[in-house]
Protein backbone atom coordinates (compact mmCIF):
# COMPACT_ATOMS: atom_id res chain seq x y z
CA UNK A 1 0.00 0.00 0.00
CA UNK A 2 1.54 3.32 -1.13
CA UNK A 3 0.80 6.54 1.64
CA UNK A 4 -1.24 9.06 1.21
CA UNK A 5 0.26 12.13 0.38
CA UNK A 6 -0.81 15.13 2.62
CA UNK A 7 0.25 18.03 4.89
CA UNK A 8 0.03 15.58 7.76
CA UNK A 9 2.00 12.59 6.24
CA UNK A 10 4.86 15.15 4.97
CA UNK A 11 4.93 16.39 8.94
CA UNK A 12 4.82 12.47 10.34
CA UNK A 13 7.51 11.17 8.01
CA UNK A 14 9.65 14.63 8.85
CA UNK A 15 10.12 13.45 12.56
CA UNK A 16 11.44 10.08 11.12
CA UNK A 17 13.80 11.82 8.61
CA UNK A 18 12.18 10.98 5.33
CA UNK A 19 13.61 7.32 6.18
CA UNK A 20 9.88 5.56 5.69
CA UNK A 21 8.60 6.72 2.93
CA UNK A 22 7.38 3.91 0.80
CA UNK A 23 8.51 2.85 -2.91
CA UNK A 24 6.14 5.52 -5.39
CA UNK A 25 5.20 2.34 -7.64
CA UNK A 26 6.03 -1.56 -8.13
CA UNK A 27 8.50 -2.65 -11.31
CA UNK A 28 7.63 -5.87 -11.34
CA UNK A 29 8.47 -9.47 -14.17
CA UNK A 30 6.55 -9.70 -16.70
CA UNK A 31 3.58 -12.21 -16.36
CA UNK A 32 2.83 -14.64 -19.77
CA UNK A 33 -0.61 -13.46 -19.85
CA UNK A 34 -2.12 -9.88 -19.44
CA UNK A 35 -5.86 -8.66 -20.98
CA UNK A 36 -4.24 -5.55 -22.33
CA UNK A 37 -0.62 -5.05 -22.89
CA UNK A 38 0.70 -0.92 -23.55
CA UNK A 39 4.06 -0.48 -25.01
CA UNK A 40 5.76 2.32 -23.91
CA UNK A 41 5.94 3.93 -20.26
CA UNK A 42 5.78 7.49 -21.40
CA UNK A 43 2.82 10.24 -20.19
CA UNK A 44 0.72 8.64 -23.14
CA UNK A 45 1.05 5.45 -21.90
CA UNK A 46 1.09 5.28 -18.38
CA UNK A 47 -1.83 7.46 -18.59
CA UNK A 48 -3.56 4.63 -20.57
CA UNK A 49 -3.12 2.24 -18.54
CA UNK A 50 -4.67 4.39 -15.13
CA UNK A 51 -7.40 5.08 -17.29
CA UNK A 52 -8.26 1.55 -18.45
CA UNK A 53 -7.91 0.36 -14.11
CA UNK A 54 -9.90 3.30 -12.81
CA UNK A 55 -12.45 4.29 -15.87
CA UNK A 56 -13.10 0.92 -17.30
CA UNK A 57 -12.50 -1.66 -14.94
CA UNK A 58 -9.50 -3.28 -17.13
CA UNK A 59 -6.55 -4.15 -14.06
CA UNK A 60 -5.01 -7.02 -16.20
CA UNK A 61 -2.68 -4.30 -17.92
CA UNK A 62 0.78 -4.31 -18.68
CA UNK A 63 3.38 -0.88 -19.45
CA UNK A 64 5.87 -2.33 -21.10
CA UNK A 65 8.92 0.17 -20.81
CA UNK A 66 12.44 -0.63 -22.95
CA UNK A 67 13.99 1.76 -20.71
CA UNK A 68 12.84 3.72 -17.70
CA UNK A 69 8.87 5.18 -16.98
CA UNK A 70 9.17 8.45 -18.69
CA UNK A 71 12.94 8.24 -19.99
CA UNK A 72 11.69 9.07 -23.49
CA UNK A 73 10.10 12.53 -24.71
CA UNK A 74 8.03 12.78 -21.39
CA UNK A 75 11.36 13.79 -19.53
CA UNK A 76 12.63 15.52 -22.56
CA UNK A 77 9.85 18.47 -23.08
CA UNK A 78 9.81 21.89 -21.86
CA UNK A 79 6.20 21.08 -20.12
CA UNK A 80 4.05 23.65 -22.10
CA UNK A 81 -0.01 23.19 -21.57
CA UNK A 82 -2.04 25.06 -23.97
CA UNK A 83 -5.18 24.45 -26.23
CA UNK A 84 -4.47 27.74 -28.28
CA UNK A 85 -5.02 25.67 -31.84
CA UNK A 86 -6.94 26.49 -34.80
CA UNK A 87 -9.25 23.63 -35.81
CA UNK A 88 -12.23 23.23 -33.79
CA UNK A 89 -11.26 19.21 -33.57
CA UNK A 90 -8.18 20.21 -31.97
CA UNK A 91 -9.22 23.06 -29.53
CA UNK A 92 -11.47 20.87 -28.36
CA UNK A 93 -9.18 17.72 -28.20
CA UNK A 94 -6.24 19.79 -26.25
CA UNK A 95 -9.03 22.18 -24.21
CA UNK A 96 -10.43 18.77 -22.98
CA UNK A 97 -7.05 17.55 -21.45
CA UNK A 98 -6.03 21.11 -20.03
CA UNK A 99 -8.91 20.81 -18.16
CA UNK A 100 -8.04 17.02 -16.80
CA UNK A 101 -4.71 18.64 -16.05
CA UNK A 102 -6.64 21.55 -14.00
CA UNK A 103 -8.17 18.56 -11.01
CA UNK A 104 -4.73 16.38 -11.74
CA UNK A 105 -3.12 16.64 -8.30
CA UNK A 106 -6.27 16.28 -6.55
CA UNK A 107 -7.54 12.97 -8.57
CA UNK A 108 -3.59 11.71 -8.40
CA UNK A 109 -2.75 12.45 -5.01
CA UNK A 110 0.68 13.77 -6.62
CA UNK A 111 1.82 17.35 -6.89
CA UNK A 112 2.32 17.66 -10.64
CA UNK A 113 3.11 21.16 -10.03
CA UNK A 114 0.51 22.63 -13.01
CA UNK A 115 0.84 25.86 -12.79
CA UNK A 116 -1.67 28.57 -14.84
CA UNK A 117 0.56 31.42 -14.82
CA UNK A 118 -0.30 32.08 -19.13
CA UNK A 119 1.18 31.54 -22.67
CA UNK A 120 2.08 34.78 -24.57
CA UNK A 121 1.97 33.98 -28.31
CA UNK A 122 3.89 36.93 -30.18
CA UNK A 123 3.30 38.54 -33.69
CA UNK A 124 6.04 39.87 -35.45
CA UNK A 125 4.45 40.80 -38.57
CA UNK A 126 1.12 41.91 -40.17
CA UNK A 127 0.73 38.59 -41.67
CA UNK A 128 1.16 37.07 -38.47
CA UNK A 129 -0.87 39.35 -36.59
CA UNK A 130 -4.04 38.40 -38.90
CA UNK A 131 -2.89 34.79 -37.54
CA UNK A 132 -3.23 35.08 -34.11
CA UNK A 133 -6.57 37.36 -35.08
CA UNK A 134 -7.80 34.36 -37.11
CA UNK A 135 -6.93 32.26 -33.92
CA UNK A 136 -8.22 34.34 -31.07
CA UNK A 137 -11.42 34.57 -32.63
CA UNK A 138 -11.29 30.56 -33.77
CA UNK A 139 -10.43 29.39 -30.15
CA UNK A 140 -13.20 31.88 -28.73
CA UNK A 141 -15.77 30.45 -30.49
CA UNK A 142 -14.99 26.65 -29.51
CA UNK A 143 -14.75 27.24 -26.04
CA UNK A 144 -11.24 27.84 -24.68
CA UNK A 145 -9.65 31.39 -24.21
CA UNK A 146 -7.83 33.54 -25.79
CA UNK A 147 -7.45 37.37 -25.83
CA UNK A 148 -5.39 39.32 -28.05
CA UNK A 149 -2.59 42.16 -26.78
CA UNK A 150 -1.63 45.40 -27.79
CA UNK A 151 2.12 46.10 -27.52
CA UNK A 152 1.73 48.43 -24.25
CA UNK A 153 -0.11 45.36 -22.93
CA UNK A 154 2.58 43.12 -24.36
CA UNK A 155 4.81 45.69 -22.32
CA UNK A 156 2.63 45.55 -19.23
CA UNK A 157 2.92 41.66 -19.00
CA UNK A 158 6.22 41.68 -19.43
CA UNK A 159 8.59 45.12 -18.30
CA UNK A 160 11.57 43.15 -19.52
CA UNK A 161 10.63 42.47 -23.39
CA UNK A 162 12.47 44.27 -26.13
CA UNK A 163 9.83 45.09 -28.00
CA UNK A 164 11.78 46.81 -30.42
CA UNK A 165 13.77 44.33 -31.55
CA UNK A 166 14.73 43.19 -35.24
CA UNK A 167 11.45 42.12 -36.18
CA UNK A 168 9.31 44.31 -33.83
CA UNK A 169 6.63 42.86 -31.62
CA UNK A 170 3.26 44.14 -32.82
CA UNK A 171 0.87 42.20 -30.91
CA UNK A 172 0.67 38.84 -28.78
CA UNK A 173 -2.06 36.20 -28.60
CA UNK A 174 -2.58 35.32 -24.82
CA UNK A 175 -3.95 32.46 -23.47
CA UNK A 176 -4.51 32.23 -19.38
CA UNK A 177 -5.10 29.03 -18.53
CA UNK A 178 -2.12 28.12 -20.45
CA UNK A 179 0.40 26.34 -18.21
CA UNK A 180 3.33 25.04 -17.60
CA UNK A 181 3.86 21.52 -14.96
CA UNK A 182 6.24 19.07 -13.89
CA UNK A 183 7.19 16.32 -16.54
CA UNK A 184 8.28 13.33 -14.47
CA UNK A 185 6.05 13.79 -11.68
CA UNK A 186 3.13 13.20 -14.12
CA UNK A 187 4.58 10.03 -14.89
CA UNK A 188 5.05 8.80 -11.84
CA UNK A 189 1.94 10.06 -10.51
CA UNK A 190 -0.02 7.93 -13.22
CA UNK A 191 2.47 5.40 -12.30
CA UNK A 192 1.65 4.98 -8.78
CA UNK A 193 -2.18 5.24 -9.13
CA UNK A 194 -2.06 2.84 -12.07
CA UNK A 195 0.32 0.23 -10.37
CA UNK A 196 -2.23 0.82 -6.62
CA UNK A 197 -5.47 -0.30 -9.04
CA UNK A 198 -3.12 -3.34 -10.11
CA UNK A 199 -1.52 -2.59 -13.15
CA UNK A 200 2.17 -3.71 -13.66
CA UNK A 201 4.76 -1.55 -15.10
CA UNK A 202 7.92 -3.38 -16.70
CA UNK A 203 10.77 -1.56 -17.18
CA UNK A 204 13.67 -2.09 -19.00
CA UNK A 205 12.13 -5.18 -21.47
CA UNK A 206 12.46 -3.76 -25.05
CA UNK A 207 9.25 -5.34 -27.43
CA UNK A 208 10.74 -6.86 -30.34
CA UNK A 209 7.63 -7.82 -32.17
CA UNK A 210 4.49 -9.02 -32.90
CA UNK A 211 2.68 -12.26 -33.29
CA UNK A 212 -0.52 -11.55 -35.42
CA UNK A 213 -2.78 -14.15 -36.79
CA UNK A 214 -5.79 -13.43 -38.84
CA UNK A 215 -5.35 -9.95 -38.74
CA UNK A 216 -5.19 -9.90 -34.66
CA UNK A 217 -2.08 -9.62 -32.17
CA UNK A 218 -1.93 -12.80 -30.25
CA UNK A 219 1.12 -12.31 -28.41
CA UNK A 220 4.19 -9.58 -28.04
CA UNK A 221 7.70 -10.64 -28.13
CA UNK A 222 9.90 -8.77 -25.98
CA UNK A 223 13.31 -8.96 -24.57
CA UNK A 224 12.04 -10.74 -21.31
CA UNK A 225 9.91 -13.33 -22.65
CA UNK A 226 6.61 -13.71 -24.99
CA UNK A 227 3.56 -12.30 -23.75
CA UNK A 228 -0.05 -13.21 -24.59
CA UNK A 229 -2.61 -10.72 -24.96
CA UNK A 230 -5.62 -10.13 -26.26
CA UNK A 231 -5.51 -6.30 -26.94
CA UNK A 232 -2.51 -3.78 -27.60
CA UNK A 233 -2.18 -0.09 -27.23
CA UNK A 234 1.12 1.64 -28.85
CA UNK A 235 2.39 4.85 -27.55
CA UNK A 236 5.97 5.16 -28.22
CA UNK A 237 6.43 8.44 -30.29
CA UNK A 238 9.54 8.81 -31.93
CA UNK A 239 9.28 4.62 -32.57
CA UNK A 240 6.10 4.24 -33.52
CA UNK A 241 7.45 3.92 -37.30
CA UNK A 242 9.44 0.80 -35.76
CA UNK A 243 6.41 -0.63 -33.91
CA UNK A 244 3.96 -0.05 -36.64
CA UNK A 245 6.84 -2.26 -39.19
CA UNK A 246 6.83 -5.04 -36.33
CA UNK A 247 3.04 -5.58 -36.96
CA UNK A 248 3.11 -4.65 -40.63
CA UNK A 249 1.54 -1.37 -41.49
CA UNK A 250 2.53 1.88 -42.57
CA UNK A 251 2.44 5.10 -40.40
CA UNK A 252 2.69 8.95 -42.07
CA UNK A 253 4.95 9.71 -39.79
CA UNK A 254 8.38 11.06 -39.98
CA UNK A 255 11.02 11.05 -36.68
CA UNK A 256 13.27 14.44 -36.11
CA UNK A 257 15.39 15.74 -33.42
CA UNK A 258 13.54 18.20 -31.13
CA UNK A 259 16.31 19.99 -28.71
CA UNK A 260 15.82 22.25 -25.50
CA UNK A 261 18.05 23.96 -22.81
CA UNK A 262 18.07 25.48 -19.52
CA UNK A 263 20.30 28.23 -18.36
CA UNK A 264 21.51 28.73 -14.56
CA UNK A 265 18.62 29.10 -12.52
CA UNK A 266 17.47 32.25 -11.21
CA UNK A 267 14.81 34.67 -9.28
CA UNK A 268 11.54 34.84 -10.67
CA UNK A 269 11.68 36.79 -13.51
CA UNK A 270 9.73 35.84 -16.28
CA UNK A 271 5.79 35.64 -15.39
CA UNK A 272 4.70 33.58 -18.19
CA UNK A 273 5.27 30.88 -20.88
CA UNK A 274 6.73 32.80 -24.05
CA UNK A 275 6.39 32.13 -27.75
CA UNK A 276 7.46 33.65 -30.87
CA UNK A 277 6.67 31.19 -33.81
CA UNK A 278 8.41 33.73 -36.36
CA UNK A 279 11.94 34.19 -34.84
CA UNK A 280 11.99 30.70 -34.02
CA UNK A 281 11.93 30.59 -30.13
CA UNK A 282 10.30 29.95 -26.94
CA UNK A 283 11.06 30.30 -23.39
CA UNK A 284 9.42 29.67 -19.73
CA UNK A 285 10.63 29.67 -15.81
CA UNK A 286 10.54 26.70 -14.46
CA UNK A 287 9.91 26.36 -10.52
CA UNK A 288 13.55 25.61 -9.94
CA UNK A 289 14.42 29.28 -11.38
CA UNK A 290 16.23 28.02 -14.74
CA UNK A 291 14.91 29.63 -18.04
CA UNK A 292 13.74 26.61 -20.13
CA UNK A 293 14.51 27.07 -23.73
CA UNK A 294 13.72 25.89 -27.01
CA UNK A 295 13.00 25.88 -30.52
CA UNK A 296 12.09 24.72 -33.39
CA UNK A 297 12.88 20.58 -34.76
CA UNK A 298 15.83 19.74 -37.06
CA UNK A 299 14.24 19.35 -40.32
CA UNK A 300 15.72 15.68 -41.22
CA UNK A 301 14.65 12.00 -39.98
CA UNK A 302 17.23 11.08 -37.53
CA UNK A 303 17.19 8.59 -34.26
CA UNK A 304 20.42 10.25 -33.38
CA UNK A 305 19.00 11.82 -29.92
CA UNK A 306 20.86 14.88 -30.69
CA UNK A 307 19.69 18.05 -32.67
CA UNK A 308 21.99 20.06 -34.63
CA UNK A 309 23.86 22.78 -33.16
CA UNK A 310 22.36 25.41 -35.92
CA UNK A 311 19.02 24.93 -34.34
CA UNK A 312 20.75 26.22 -30.48
CA UNK A 313 21.61 29.39 -32.69
CA UNK A 314 18.59 30.42 -34.17
CA UNK A 315 16.93 30.06 -30.51
CA UNK A 316 19.43 31.95 -28.82
CA UNK A 317 19.49 34.46 -31.36
CA UNK A 318 15.71 35.03 -30.75
CA UNK A 319 15.71 34.85 -27.71
CA UNK A 320 18.35 37.36 -26.81
CA UNK A 321 16.74 39.75 -29.34
CA UNK A 322 13.72 39.32 -27.44
CA UNK A 323 15.41 39.57 -23.73
CA UNK A 324 18.68 41.27 -23.96
CA UNK A 325 18.98 41.14 -20.14
CA UNK A 326 19.18 36.97 -20.37
CA UNK A 327 22.56 36.94 -22.64
CA UNK A 328 24.96 36.78 -19.95
CA UNK A 329 22.76 33.70 -18.48
CA UNK A 330 24.98 30.42 -18.81
CA UNK A 331 23.58 27.47 -20.17
CA UNK A 332 23.31 24.17 -17.88
CA UNK A 333 22.13 21.33 -19.70
CA UNK A 334 20.85 20.54 -23.42
CA UNK A 335 19.14 17.86 -24.61
CA UNK A 336 17.08 16.42 -27.65
CA UNK A 337 13.93 14.12 -27.85
CA UNK A 338 13.17 12.08 -31.33
CA UNK A 339 9.82 13.60 -32.39
CA UNK A 340 7.40 11.80 -34.33
CA UNK A 341 5.40 14.43 -37.04
CA UNK A 342 2.59 13.86 -39.22
CA UNK A 343 1.80 15.60 -42.28
CA UNK A 344 -0.61 17.85 -40.62
CA UNK A 345 1.05 18.24 -37.40
CA UNK A 346 -1.64 16.38 -35.39
CA UNK A 347 -2.43 13.19 -33.85
CA UNK A 348 -3.15 9.98 -34.20
CA UNK A 349 -5.27 8.61 -32.11
CA UNK A 350 -6.86 5.34 -33.99
CA UNK A 351 -7.44 1.77 -34.95
CA UNK A 352 -4.99 0.37 -36.59
CA UNK A 353 -5.18 -2.22 -40.00
CA UNK A 354 -4.68 -4.94 -36.74
CA UNK A 355 -7.92 -5.55 -35.74
CA UNK A 356 -7.29 -5.62 -31.71
CA UNK A 357 -4.22 -2.90 -31.98
CA UNK A 358 -4.55 0.65 -31.09
CA UNK A 359 -2.18 3.66 -31.73
CA UNK A 360 -1.78 7.04 -30.09
CA UNK A 361 1.17 8.87 -31.58
CA UNK A 362 2.13 11.30 -33.93
CA UNK A 363 2.41 13.65 -31.45
CA UNK A 364 5.23 15.31 -32.49
CA UNK A 365 6.73 18.31 -30.54
CA UNK A 366 3.38 18.92 -28.82
CA UNK A 367 1.74 15.76 -26.98
CA UNK A 368 3.09 16.22 -23.28
CA UNK A 369 0.26 18.66 -22.58
CA UNK A 370 -2.44 15.96 -24.07
CA UNK A 371 -1.10 12.92 -22.30
CA UNK A 372 -4.04 12.75 -19.87
CA UNK A 373 -6.56 13.15 -22.63
CA UNK A 374 -4.44 10.97 -25.07
CA UNK A 375 -4.22 7.95 -22.97
CA UNK A 376 -7.96 8.45 -21.95
CA UNK A 377 -9.36 7.66 -25.41
CA UNK A 378 -6.83 4.97 -26.01
CA UNK A 379 -7.84 3.54 -23.07
CA UNK A 380 -11.75 3.62 -24.11
CA UNK A 381 -10.67 2.46 -27.39
CA UNK A 382 -8.88 -0.72 -25.84
CA UNK A 383 -11.10 -1.64 -23.43
CA UNK A 384 -14.69 -1.26 -26.32
CA UNK A 385 -13.22 -1.07 -28.92
CA UNK A 386 -14.80 1.61 -30.03
CA UNK A 387 -13.70 5.28 -31.59
CA UNK A 388 -14.76 7.97 -28.72
CA UNK A 389 -16.32 11.31 -30.52
CA UNK A 390 -12.77 13.12 -29.43
CA UNK A 391 -10.58 10.83 -31.51
CA UNK A 392 -12.49 10.56 -34.46
CA UNK A 393 -10.92 13.37 -36.12
CA UNK A 394 -7.55 12.07 -35.46
CA UNK A 395 -7.98 8.51 -37.01
CA UNK A 396 -5.70 7.04 -39.67
CA UNK A 397 -7.75 7.06 -42.59
CA UNK A 398 -7.68 10.85 -42.30
CA UNK A 399 -4.65 10.48 -44.70
CA UNK A 400 -6.66 8.06 -47.17
CA UNK A 401 -9.79 10.52 -47.28
CA UNK A 402 -8.00 13.73 -47.56
CA UNK A 403 -9.75 15.18 -44.19
CA UNK A 404 -6.67 16.61 -42.33
CA UNK A 405 -6.56 18.50 -39.45
CA UNK A 406 -3.98 21.11 -40.05
CA UNK A 407 -1.86 22.99 -37.24
CA UNK A 408 1.00 23.70 -39.23
CA UNK A 409 0.76 27.26 -37.70
CA UNK A 410 0.12 26.37 -34.56
CA UNK A 411 2.57 23.50 -33.85
CA UNK A 412 5.47 24.79 -35.57
CA UNK A 413 7.97 26.26 -32.76
CA UNK A 414 5.34 26.35 -30.27
CA UNK A 415 4.79 22.93 -28.72
CA UNK B 1 25.99 19.76 -36.60
CA UNK B 2 27.37 18.13 -39.38
CA UNK B 3 29.09 19.18 -42.82
CA UNK B 4 27.92 17.52 -46.34
CA UNK B 5 29.75 16.95 -49.28
CA UNK B 6 28.47 18.19 -52.14
CA UNK B 7 28.95 16.18 -55.16
CA UNK B 8 29.47 19.56 -57.13
CA UNK B 9 31.08 22.63 -54.47
CA UNK B 10 32.73 19.89 -51.87
CA UNK B 11 32.18 19.47 -48.27
CA UNK B 12 30.11 22.85 -46.80
CA UNK B 13 28.15 23.69 -43.27
CA UNK B 14 24.58 21.92 -42.94
CA UNK B 15 23.21 25.25 -42.99
CA UNK B 16 23.49 25.90 -46.79
CA UNK B 17 21.55 22.96 -47.51
CA UNK B 18 18.28 22.10 -47.04
CA UNK B 19 16.84 18.98 -46.57
CA UNK B 20 14.17 17.30 -49.85
CA UNK B 21 12.73 14.47 -47.53
CA UNK B 22 13.12 10.65 -48.60
CA UNK B 23 14.28 10.00 -51.78
CA UNK B 24 12.96 7.76 -54.73
CA UNK B 25 9.15 8.37 -54.31
CA UNK B 26 7.39 7.47 -57.39
CA UNK B 27 4.59 9.43 -57.99
CA UNK B 28 1.61 7.19 -59.28
CA UNK B 29 -0.25 7.75 -63.01
CA UNK B 30 -3.09 9.81 -63.11
CA UNK B 31 -5.27 6.32 -63.45
CA UNK B 32 -3.60 4.94 -60.26
CA UNK B 33 -3.81 8.08 -58.68
CA UNK B 34 -7.75 7.67 -58.72
CA UNK B 35 -7.16 5.09 -56.19
CA UNK B 36 -6.57 6.58 -52.77
CA UNK B 37 -4.39 4.19 -51.46
CA UNK B 38 -2.16 4.79 -53.97
CA UNK B 39 -2.46 8.78 -54.35
CA UNK B 40 -2.20 9.17 -50.08
CA UNK B 41 0.98 6.64 -49.85
CA UNK B 42 2.78 8.76 -52.16
CA UNK B 43 1.90 12.22 -50.37
CA UNK B 44 2.06 10.74 -46.59
CA UNK B 45 3.47 7.24 -46.37
CA UNK B 46 7.13 7.87 -45.60
CA UNK B 47 9.51 4.85 -44.41
CA UNK B 48 10.86 6.61 -41.38
CA UNK B 49 13.89 4.55 -41.73
CA UNK B 50 15.93 3.82 -38.51
CA UNK B 51 19.24 2.97 -40.22
CA UNK B 52 20.37 3.66 -43.88
CA UNK B 53 17.81 6.36 -45.10
CA UNK B 54 17.90 6.89 -48.87
CA UNK B 55 16.80 11.01 -49.06
CA UNK B 56 17.69 14.06 -51.07
CA UNK B 57 19.48 17.32 -50.39
CA UNK B 58 19.19 20.44 -52.19
CA UNK B 59 23.01 22.98 -52.51
CA UNK B 60 20.46 26.14 -52.15
CA UNK B 61 23.17 28.80 -50.37
CA UNK B 62 25.86 26.78 -52.94
CA UNK B 63 25.37 25.53 -56.42
CA UNK B 64 21.36 25.10 -55.84
CA UNK B 65 21.57 21.57 -57.11
CA UNK B 66 19.93 18.48 -55.38
CA UNK B 67 21.48 15.33 -54.87
CA UNK B 68 20.91 12.10 -53.63
CA UNK B 69 21.95 10.64 -49.55
CA UNK B 70 22.35 7.35 -48.41
CA UNK B 71 22.65 8.63 -44.77
CA UNK B 72 22.29 6.86 -41.20
CA UNK B 73 20.12 8.61 -39.27
CA UNK B 74 21.20 6.68 -36.16
CA UNK B 75 24.70 8.39 -36.47
CA UNK B 76 24.02 10.78 -39.06
CA UNK B 77 27.44 9.17 -41.16
CA UNK B 78 26.88 9.67 -44.85
CA UNK B 79 27.50 6.31 -46.33
CA UNK B 80 27.12 7.80 -50.02
CA UNK B 81 26.26 10.79 -51.95
CA UNK B 82 25.75 10.54 -55.45
CA UNK B 83 23.62 12.18 -58.50
CA UNK B 84 20.14 11.84 -59.61
CA UNK B 85 19.60 9.16 -61.97
CA UNK B 86 22.55 7.17 -60.34
CA UNK B 87 22.07 4.24 -57.68
CA UNK B 88 23.29 4.27 -54.36
CA UNK B 89 26.15 1.63 -53.95
CA UNK B 90 24.31 0.79 -50.70
CA UNK B 91 21.27 0.37 -52.21
CA UNK B 92 21.26 -3.67 -50.92
CA UNK B 93 21.71 -2.83 -47.70
CA UNK B 94 19.38 0.24 -47.38
CA UNK B 95 16.36 -2.11 -48.60
CA UNK B 96 17.14 -4.56 -45.65
C1 LIG C 1 12.66 19.14 -26.53
C2 LIG C 1 11.19 18.83 -26.53
C3 LIG C 1 10.28 19.78 -26.12
C4 LIG C 1 8.92 19.51 -26.08
N1 LIG C 1 8.07 20.45 -25.57
C5 LIG C 1 6.77 20.17 -25.41
C6 LIG C 1 5.91 21.11 -24.76
O1 LIG C 1 6.34 22.18 -24.31
N2 LIG C 1 4.59 20.80 -24.63
C7 LIG C 1 4.08 19.62 -25.11
O2 LIG C 1 2.88 19.40 -24.98
N3 LIG C 1 4.88 18.70 -25.72
C8 LIG C 1 6.21 18.94 -25.88
N4 LIG C 1 7.04 18.02 -26.47
C9 LIG C 1 6.46 16.78 -27.03
C10 LIG C 1 6.21 15.74 -25.94
O3 LIG C 1 7.38 15.55 -25.19
C11 LIG C 1 5.77 14.41 -26.53
O4 LIG C 1 4.79 14.58 -27.52
C12 LIG C 1 5.18 13.51 -25.45
O5 LIG C 1 6.01 13.50 -24.31
C13 LIG C 1 5.00 12.10 -25.98
O6 LIG C 1 4.62 11.26 -24.92
P1 LIG C 1 4.55 9.73 -25.13
O7 LIG C 1 4.17 9.11 -23.85
O8 LIG C 1 3.73 9.42 -26.32
O9 LIG C 1 6.04 9.31 -25.57
P2 LIG C 1 7.38 9.09 -24.72
O10 LIG C 1 7.41 9.86 -23.47
O11 LIG C 1 8.52 9.26 -25.67
O12 LIG C 1 7.25 7.58 -24.31
C14 LIG C 1 7.40 6.52 -25.22
C15 LIG C 1 8.14 5.41 -24.53
O13 LIG C 1 8.13 4.26 -25.37
C16 LIG C 1 9.32 3.55 -25.12
N5 LIG C 1 9.55 2.61 -26.21
C17 LIG C 1 9.89 2.89 -27.49
N6 LIG C 1 10.06 1.77 -28.20
C18 LIG C 1 9.79 0.74 -27.36
C19 LIG C 1 9.79 -0.68 -27.51
N7 LIG C 1 10.10 -1.26 -28.66
N8 LIG C 1 9.48 -1.43 -26.42
C20 LIG C 1 9.16 -0.85 -25.22
N9 LIG C 1 9.16 0.49 -25.04
C21 LIG C 1 9.47 1.27 -26.09
C22 LIG C 1 10.36 4.63 -24.99
O14 LIG C 1 11.49 4.18 -24.27
C23 LIG C 1 9.61 5.75 -24.27
O15 LIG C 1 9.82 5.77 -22.88
C24 LIG C 1 8.42 18.26 -26.52
C25 LIG C 1 9.33 17.29 -26.96
C26 LIG C 1 10.69 17.55 -26.95
C27 LIG C 1 11.65 16.47 -27.40
ZN1 LIG D 1 26.86 22.52 -54.40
Amino acid sequence: MTHHFSAASLLRNAFSGHKNWSQQFRSVEPESKYQAVIVGGGGHGLSAAYHLAREFGITNVAVIEKGWIGGGNTGRNTAMVRSNYLQQDSVKLYDASIKMWESMSQKLNYNVMFSQRGLLHLAHSVSDMQEIGRRAHAINMFGADAELLSPGQVREWLPDINLNCRFPVMGALLQRRGAIARHDAMAWGYARCATELGVDIIQNCEVTGFEINNGQVRSVHTTRGRIETDTVGLAVSGHSTHLADMAGFRLPIETVPLQALVTEPLKPVLKSAVISASIHAYVSQSDKGELVIGGGTDPYVAYSNQGGFDEIETMMTAIKELFPNYSRLRIMRQWAGMVDLTPDRSPIISKTPVRNMYIDGGWGTGGFKTSPIGGLLMAEMMAKDTVPDLAAPFALSRFNTGVLVDEGAASSVAH
Amino acid sequence: MFQIECPYCGKRELTEYSYGGEANLIRPTPVEAEESQAWAGYLFSRTNKRGLHLERWFHVFGCRKWFNVARNTITNEFVDIYLPGEKPQVDEQAKK
